[in-house]
């Protein structure tokens, strides 16, 4: 059964969301999601960008006002 | 009752924590009622940053080792007695030796380390300098250099966040005094879409490359690397030629975090802001050893460490919390052999790195020898 992990990165200058899901995909599963929240505006583009290049799978971006959480799958 | 201090790991980290709960309890401890102990892996206390300089001669390598113990106040007993298992419900810590230490108060401190072996061809394929070895063998393939391409690889996670741009522009300088730099081509490679993951300090190096001519490549997350065919290939599909690679490895956390189930990678679910691991109000974390996203440096470890001793202090001394860490963190930034800058920042303020000067490289210099005093909980 595929599981989730939250990465809470609301403030996290260095390594910044984007380092903190690439580290994280080394460590779960394939068909695992991980979501990551973010009050980086550049993570909902960078993110989905990123899984495009990759092929992880972008699952979902949501606004929250003051951060935006971003769900990705392991797909490889 | 005595209350016992248990600190796994004798990095920068547990070091500091000891030395500052001895002072701060000097009279608890000469009474009995407080008792501190660490276990660590290794006989000395190496000054990892200074990793940085072996590769081109610029430190001695004695200057990075002190005896662990004399850097340890003597009122910490020291076991060099690796941990092999961290029982948080049982309050207890199992050494390779077999004997049991129990505690009331844990810290887990227990860093990170480098895992080229995680991919493909990396360690046969690659120079690195984050350790002794890895720093010594570069040191002697770049004697032997003589031009050609140099790829600067970074990989994700990795502590020392600046140092991958640290050694690129070191190289840099280092082709030029050796005048080879028209003979040589300089690549650096990032994980993610800039070339920092500090934005301001990204903006800062990219102006300064281009001025360089040191090329780059972004989104680049290594796949694997032929040591045969010299070519190192990205998950994005990129693949670079090199004469010279150097990386920058991806870490783990330590295998006693990850074989008793702390967390994946080695890395401990911590409170970012208490520096308790999560679920517990007994065990504090600290220093790369933590999941908090934040930088991995020695930096972080110190401003963690000294909010661990107020805080270890005030419970046991008072009953009460004393203060949160706000996430702060400074780093050096060589911007090549002669000059440098620094960057700071916490959770809410952003880092604004100032123009490289001479007079911080050269204040770099100087902390390289009062690291000793930071580790002895004095600076």
């Amino acid at each position: 059964m595929s599981e989730r992990t939250t990465i809470d990165a609301r403030g996290a200058f260095c390594p910044g969301p984007l380092m903190e899901l690439i580290a994280t995909l080394k460590l779960v599963q394939i068909g695992d999601e991980i979501e990551i929240l973010s009050t980086d505006k550049g993570t909902a583009q960078d993110v989905p960008e990123w899984c495009a290049k990759v092929g992880h799978q972008h699952v979902e971006t949501v606004d929250h006002g003051k951060h935006w959480s971003v769900v990705v799958r392991k797909a490889k | 009752m005595t209350k016992k201090i248990l600190i796994v790991g004798g990095g920068l980290a547990g070091t500091i924590i000891a030395n500052g709960l001895c002072r701060q309890m000097s009279r608890e401890i000469r009474g009995g009622e407080i008792s501190i102990a660490m276990i660590g892996n290794s006989e000395t206390h190496m000054y990892q940053p200074g990793l940085l300089y072996v590769p081109f001669g610029k430190i001695r390598e004695h200057e990075l080792f002190r005896s662990q113990r004399k850097v340890l106040d003597r009122r910490v007993p020291y076991f060099i007695d690796p941990a092999t298992n961290i029982d948080v419900e049982g309050k207890k810590v199992t050494t390779e030796s077999g004997k049991v230490h129990s505690y009331d108060y844990l810290v887990i401190a227990t860093g990170s380390r480098i895992m080229p072996q995680s991919i493909p061809g990396m360690e046969e394929g690659a120079h690195w300098f984050y350790d002794l070895d890895g720093a010594r063998k570069m040191r002697d393939a770049l004697d032997k250099f003589e031009g050609g391409k140099v790829v600067v690889n970074v990989n994700a996670p990795h502590k020392c966040p600046v140092a991958p741009l640290e050694i690129t522009f070191m190289l840099y300088d280092f082709f030029s005094e050796k005048g080879i730099l028209d003979k040589c081509e300089i690549t650096y490679t990032y994980p993610i879409g800039r070339l920092h993951a500090l934005e301001p300090v990204a903006l800062w190096a990219q102006p300064e490359m281009d001025k360089f001519g040191i090329k780059y490549e972004t989104f680049f997350n290594t796949k694997d690397v032929d040591p045969g065919g010299k070519t190192i290939t990205s998950e994005e599909g990129v693949t670079l030629p090199y004469d010279l690679l150097v990386t920058i490895p991806p870490h783990n956390g330590a295998q006693v975090v990850i074989d008793s189930d702390l967390g994946a990678g080695g890395w401990v679910p911590t409170d970012r802001n208490k520096l308790l691991r999560e679920g517990s109000t007994d065990v504090f974390v600290c220093g790369d050893t933590t999941n908090i996203p934040i930088s991995k440096a020695g930096s972080t470890a110190h401003f963690e460490a000294d909010t661990i001793i107020d805080n270890l202090t005030s419970l046991l001394t008072e009953n009460r919390w004393a203060r949160n860490y706000d996430g702060k963190v400074f780093c050096f930034v060589e911007t090549g052999l002669k000059e440098g800058t620094y960057v700071w920042f916490n959770y809410t303020t952003p880092p604004n790195p100032g123009p490289p000067s001479q007079m911080i490289h050269w204040f770099k210099l100087a902390y390289n020898r009062l690291y000793w005093l930071s580790a002895r909980g004095l600076l």
